[in-house]
């Protein structure tokens, strides 16, 4: 290795950096497509072969620097990318309370399919609880820090204000865990952690001891030194912060406003019933007005359930998600503060190298590469790990809006067909009593 | 000292083409501010006191939500006022009495000599008259059944319809709150779409419908004041129609008066005839006391009641007639009001679903447009 600067970092395989794809831009280039652990010739886009070696090795990361182009694939199931290359298949379901002594404790039914060599079986069924998904969580983090781990839903919830054990509850949380799950199995290099096989396989999950299995490279970036104090950080890791920050205003103003509107709505609902109830009670003392009062009260209360009925769908759909992602961003700028560091140890170890090597001469300590590698995997994982966030994100994102419009359509649809109907009712008893009239 | 005021201008047209093939005579129109056909209605009301009188539409704003200006020269309000005034002069002309009224006719056509020839009807003289029947607190022996329930209903329909208009108040002000928070949606995708790359357009786009959302409901809640003002008339007509009922238990009352007072004469006639004393009189007690009259005294007392019972007759024969004529003809008009009311509330109710229809139509218009955009994200 040359004495001189410091070497350019390259954040993908070997390219310069002007190369590098811009992180918030559309993946325009596409790389090799293949997703999964079986034993095929993998190989950089410039061509170099890379050996396919253990999973836990620096080098076969890179073999899982895959990404899935195929954005336009399925629009409705953003976790169906290239549905004839997944081989692994998660679901969380059917929720049961558990009742003891000690505590009350909700679990759900964790399906797994599978061809994979890793499992031993095809598939696999077990009961798991918010608990185990968190271990679940921080086992991940820990062994897999360069990677954006999917947040999980909210784990505090205030006694008194949410009744944990609601269906309501019960199931919003149910789906973010079936989410969570979701997107580190169609992770390419998550699916493959062995928590996670610990945690879809095992019948009791015996957390208190760690398993073995610990990468490498996630050991050692572990063990970053604090202290390092990072000069420069690279411009796309820049406007990925920026992203970040910008789009955490963002998503709070959206929360802010949906809480808003929910209020509103709330008290519009509370007036409209009592304006129903005044059409009910003028019934009371008119004849000849009776059905059309009737008519006019029970169309009122049509609506106000339709609007309940979408207070209600917003409350347990939509919120969520937004506050998911504000968490997911959370987790996503400490990867990036973890990078920092990495990067920081880097160049400071190869400053103290360099002077060093001026004095008397000692060749590059291997401590060095090792460090300029672990930078490099961060880099090259983190970018590509963003690639797919981002376009997740564009599919959670476009779910959830459209979400929103059809319950609002769904809504106004209900009220206008209680209308409608009153108004065929109206002017049929007028032709009604016209033809008794004449005859 | 200045003041100001809104005038309307009215223009009447004559229904009927001119027989003979003549030209038609130009219309008339003049111009007269709200106090004018207050007294004209006044008029009426003094006039007809069995006819139910249409209302004027109110003076001042209420009922309102707190979006519109309850300001008297505020262009909306002057509007609606007008289409309101509009609105009692057809009713006017459309009643099979009131419209043959030559009072009426003046308003239309004579605009300086006509509040003189108001006055001149001596009208004034009866408005004390109305004003007993209403205050006055009489009670009636024989009740007619008919106008007591027919002023219980309108007391309902009052209580019922002043409901309805102050919750509606407040239930145009929560939908507009809801539909007005839609737009900080607009603000903030377009804000968001500013650092996307292929959300972008979809987002700004949706962010542009969100605003049109936001903005319909003015339209919405204009519309329904129309609504508003129709059930408006119906509740002052009920003070029309108290009014009514109130002046035929005066009637009545009077009647029964009229007949008490000549039963009570002819029994002391009888008293003063046969010298027994059933019924107390002052006379009486002090003829007793003091001792009796002279038979001159005795004989021009009787001729004296005998005056006073036939004359007693005589009003009680007028106020029968009086009465019968008032049941009759307030009758008659209670029943074709209260099919004008049946028809107009039922149709008024059918446009309110309307409106409602529309509304719901607007709303999924806006978010059928904003879902596609975020298809296109």
């Amino acid at each position: 290795m040359s004495v001189g600067a410091p070497r350019a970092l390259a954040s993908s395989g070997q390219k310069p950096i002007t190369e590098i794809l811009h992180p918030l831009s559309a993946a325009e280039e596409p790389l090799s497509v293949t997703v999964g652990g079986d034993k095929q010739e993998v190989g950089l886009t410039n061509g170099t072969p890379v050996e396919t070696s253990s999973p836990a090795s620096t080098s076969s990361l890179f073999n899982r620097l895959q990404l899935d182009d195929d954005l336009e694939a399925d629009v409705r199931d953003p976790y169906a990318d290239s549905t004839e290359m997944r081989d692994l298949f998660v679901t969380v379901d059917n929720p049961k309370k558990h009742i003891s002594t000690m505590e009350t404790y909700i679990t759900y039914r964790v399906s797994t399919k599978t061809s994979r060599v890793e499992f031993d079986l095809p598939e696999y069924c077990v009961r798991r609880r918010y608990q185990d998904f968190d271990w679940l969580r921080i086992k991940l983090e820990d062994s897999q820090p360069t990677h954006l781990i999917p947040p999980l839903p909210e784990k505090f919830v205030m006694k008194g204000v949410v009744d944990r054990f609601s269906e309501e509850f019960v199931e919003t949380r149910m789906k973010a865990l079936d989410k969570f799950l979701k997107r580190v199995a169609d992770h390419p290099v998550l699916s493959f952690n062995p928590h996670l096989n610990a945690f879809l396989t095992a019948k009791d999950l015996n957390k208190r001891q760690g398993l073995a299995l610990l990468s490498k490279v996630g050991e050692s970036v572990k063990h970053v030194a604090g202290g390092y104090k990072l000069r420069a950080r690279p411009a796309e890791f820049c406007a990925m912060g920026e992203y970040l920050d910008t789009f955490n205003q963002k998503l709070g103003t959206i929360d802010r406003i949906a809480q808003r509107i929910l209020k509103e709505q709330s008290e519009y609902l509370t007036e409209l019933r009592e304006y129903g109830g005044v059409y009910s009670s003028w019934v009371g003392s008119e004849e000849e007005l009776r059905r059309p009062l009737e008519g006019v009260a029970g169309c009122v209360t049509t609506s106000c359930g339709a609007l309940e009925d979408l207070g209600d769908n917003m409350s347990l759909d939509f919120l969520p998600v937004l506050r998911e992602y504000v968490l997911y961003l959370e987790s996503i700028k400490n990867v990036l503060r973890k990078r920092d560091q990495s990067q920081a140890e880097y160049e400071g170890r190869l400053e103290a190298a360099i002077l060093r090597k001026q004095e008397d001469r000692t060749p590059m300590p291997l401590e060095v590469e090792k460090c300029q590698d672990k930078v490099e995997c961060f880099n090259a994982d983190l970018k590509a790990d963003w690639e797919r966030w981002q376009s997740n994100k564009r599919h959670d994102f476009k779910q959830l809006l459209t979400g929103m419009a059809d319950r609002n359509i769904n809504s106004y649809e209900k009220s206008q067909a209680a209308w409608e109907s009153l108004i065929t009712l109206l002017q049929d008893k007028q032709t009604e009593d016209k033809t008794s009239e004449t005859n | 000292m200045q003041e100001t005021y809104t005038v309307y201008l009215i223009e009447t047209r004559p229904a009927e083409t001119v027989p003979g093939g003549g030209v038609p005579a130009a219309p008339d129109t003049l111009w007269r501010r709200y106090s004018e056909f207050e007294l004209l209605r006044t008029f009426l009301l003094v006039t007809y006191p069995y006819i139910i009188i249409p209302p004027l539409p109110e003076k001042r704003a209420e009922f309102q939500w707190h979006k519109l200006a309850a300001d008297n020269l505020d262009p909306d309000f002057v509007e609606r006022r007008r289409v309101g005034l509009e609105n009692f002069l057809l009713r006017v002309a459309s009643h099979p009495v009131l419209s043959n009224d030559k009072i009426y006719f003046l308003f239309l056509t004579e605009e300086k000599g006509w509040r003189e020839a108001v006055l001149e009807t001596g009208f004034q003289d009866k408005v004390d008259s109305r004003l007993k029947s209403l205050s006055a607190m009489f009670r009636v022996k024989n009740p007619d059944k008919r106008f007591t329930a027919m002023k219980q209903y309108s007391d309902e329909l009052n209580t019922v319809i002043s409901q309805l208009l102050r919750v509606r108040a407040r239930v145009a002000d929560r939908l507009y709150g809801v539909y007005k928070v839609h737009g900080n949606y607009g603000r903030v995708f377009s804000e968001w779409s500013a650092i996307e790359k292929e959300m972008g357009d979809g987002l700004q786009s949706a962010g542009h419908h969100m605003d049109t959302y936001a903005a319909q409901i003015d339209d919405i809640l204009e519309e329904e004041e129309h609504y508003a003002d129709q059930l408006k008339e119906y509740l002052f007509y009920t003070d029309a129609v108290r009014s009514v009922c109130k002046k035929h238990e005066l009637i009545q009352y009077e009647l029964e008066m009229a007949a008490q007072e000549l039963i009570s004469k002819k029994q002391q006639r009888e008293e003063l005839a046969t010298g027994t004393v059933r019924v107390f009189s002052l006379k009486g007690i002090t003829s007793k006391l003091f001792g009796t009259e002279s038979q001159e005294q005795r004989e021009s007392r009787l001729a004296a009641l005998e005056q006073s019972i036939q004359e007693g007759e005589e009003t009680l024969k007028e106020k029968n007639t009086e009465c019968k004529e008032f049941v009759q003809m307030a009758w008659e008009d209670i029943e074709r009001f209260k099919e004008q009311k049946d028809k107009d509330l039922r149709e008024a109710l059918i446009s309110y679903a309307i409106m409602q229809i529309s509304t719901c139509k607007k709303g999924i218009q806006v978010w059928s447009n904003a879902k596609d955009c975020f298809n296109k994200m």
